[in-house]
């Protein structure tokens, strides 16, 4: 469901096969098994950087709620499990780039504004806040981190509350990513250029993650609880 | 004689400010406002795939608070804030997409009422927004710097706003990323909400879910909406009001 692949200072997450990456604990705890992997290699502790990417049409599209569906119990297991998810990589010990090759969406897109840095393809896909337009609530916690990293209120009520699908380049444009790229190969190459330099740096990942928690503090207070839980059968 | 007015147009509620008056929002207009609101949400057709649109006649949006009315009488200051902040929770709650449509000017706790739209269309042949608290002498209260720092995102801007009382025409606010756009004239105001409201309605979006996300996302307005410092510093308000 995902690998892992160390290149040179960088730890390569890749989100393998062609289906949509929706996010249930079978993967999700094979994506914290790999960040597991890459704390405890002894020379991940400082020069280094994690790129996550996913290869096929999705980055990810979100919770995977045909499984979740059958029961309050599965809804709330794969809540908790992704926000366990989302605070690892808020703590990370080391920059994070999401280098995203396909569309993110719901939680997708929430997995990629998790990282320090997000790339993406230009030629298909993009990232949409797709809740409205299924019907769903958004907890309390994807919305602080939304506000954290996007800072345009306009921008911020169009992901929101228009669920606009944003392409790389709009994204690019309203301040959403870094850098769009004209291929998958081409994020993924520009990802691994960004990785080398900030792994340059030389930073002690240990020192960067607790800076970045700081910086995220309002955010990952947040990432306690998920209160769309409790109206379970709205959710259903 | 009524101080607005509820019209239902297909799938859009548009409600007016009526009168060529400031539209001051004082209580009788405020429970108006709130009673045209209320009968939105008793309509079963709005449930899903609606929009409200709010605008106004004349050369003002809103002048703001009625300040004369209230004088320097401490409940009536205190029942004219209570009122708005009501108002503005009722807002920020509401089943479906709002617009504030911009005729004419906004301004202090008129600003505040167009702010608490998720978007807003002015006109840009006359008419600004100005907060005007601070050259008339009246602090700012909480809740008012808390919708302002939700829905103006840049620093500078808050600051020309805010602390310098900087009266923001069309034009301006939309390069200052404050309003969605601008138009020649009212009714091309009124005509370009319509068509935004059209395009919103036809997502047939949910209405109490749109509701539930939109107070997810203005958490911090609403948990500022329970009081109002300012309303116990009357002398201030008294002399604002003398001022006018």
């Amino acid at each position: 469901m995902c690998t892992l692949e160390k290149r040179g200072n960088l730890f390569i997450l890749t989100l393998t096969g062609e289906d949509q990456h929706r996010l249930n604990p079978t993967l999700i705890d094979a994506i914290r098994s790999v960040l597991k992997q890459v704390r405890a290699d002894p020379n991940s502790h400082s020069s280094s950087a994690l790129i996550t990417t996913a290869q096929g049409k999705f980055f990810s599209n979100g919770f995977d709620l045909a499984w979740a569906r059958s029961s309050p119990d599965r809804l709330r297991l794969m809540s908790s499990e992704f926000r366990a998810l989302a605070t690892e990589l808020l703590s990370f010990p080391m920059p994070t780039i999401a280098a995203v090759t396909g569309h993110a969406s719901a939680a997708g897109f929430i997995l990629a504004l998790s990282h320090d840095y997000v790339l993406m393809r230009n030629d298909r896909g993009f990232l949409h806040m797709s809740e409205v337009d299924i019907g769903l609530k958004i907890p309390t916690c994807f919305l602080a981190l939304i506000r954290s990293k996007i800072g345009n209120p306009i921008t911020r009520r169009d992901v929101v509350l228009r669920a606009a699908k944003i392409t790389a380049k709009e994204a690019v444009e309203k301040e959403i990513i870094d850098r769009a790229y004209h291929s998958a190969e081409e994020t993924v190459k520009g990802a691994a250029t960004l990785g080398e330099e900030l792994a340059k740096k030389g930073w002690n990942g240990q020192v960067y993650g607790e800076n970045r928690m700081a910086l995220m503090k309002d955010v990952l207070e947040k990432f306690g609880v998920d209160e769309t839980m409790e109206d379970i059968n709205k959710v259903l | 004689m009524d101080v607005c007015t509820l019209e239902k147009r297909g799938n859009l509620f548009i409600l007016t400010l009526t009168g060529e008056d400031e539209h001051r929002l004082n209580p009788t207009r405020i429970d108006a406002i709130r009673s045209a609101l209320n009968r939105i949400r008793s309509d079963t057709t709005s449930l899903s795939g609606s929009v409200l649109i709010t605008t106004a006649h004349g050369k003002f949006f809103s002048n703001g608070y009625d300040l004369a009315w209230a004088g320097s009488s401490p409940d009536k200051i205190h029942l004219m804030s209570s009122k708005l902040r009501a108002l503005v929770g009722d807002l920020i709650s509401f089943p479906m997409p709002t617009i504030a449509a911009i005729t004419g000017h906004a301004c202090a706790a008129g600003f505040i009422l167009a702010l608490s739209h998720d978007y807003i269309v002015m006109r840009k042949d006359r008419g600004f927004l100005y907060m005007s608290e601070m050259n008339i002498g009246l602090k700012i209260p909480a809740w008012f710097m808390a919708v302002i720092s939700c829905k103006i995102g840049d620093a500078m801007v808050r600051r020309e706003i805010v602390l310098k009382a900087k009266k923001i025409t069309a034009k301006q606010g939309v390069k200052a990323g404050i309003i969605d756009a601008a138009y020649d004239s009212v009714e091309e105001t009124v005509e370009g909400a319509v068509e935004l409201g059209e395009k919103l309605v036809k997502k047939g979006w949910n209405g109490q879910v749109y509701s539930e996300i939109r107070k997810g996302i203005y958490k911090e307005v609403l948990n500022k909406l329970g009081a109002d410092e300012t309303t116990d510093d009357l002398e201030k308000v008294a002399i604002a009001s003398s001022k006018m």
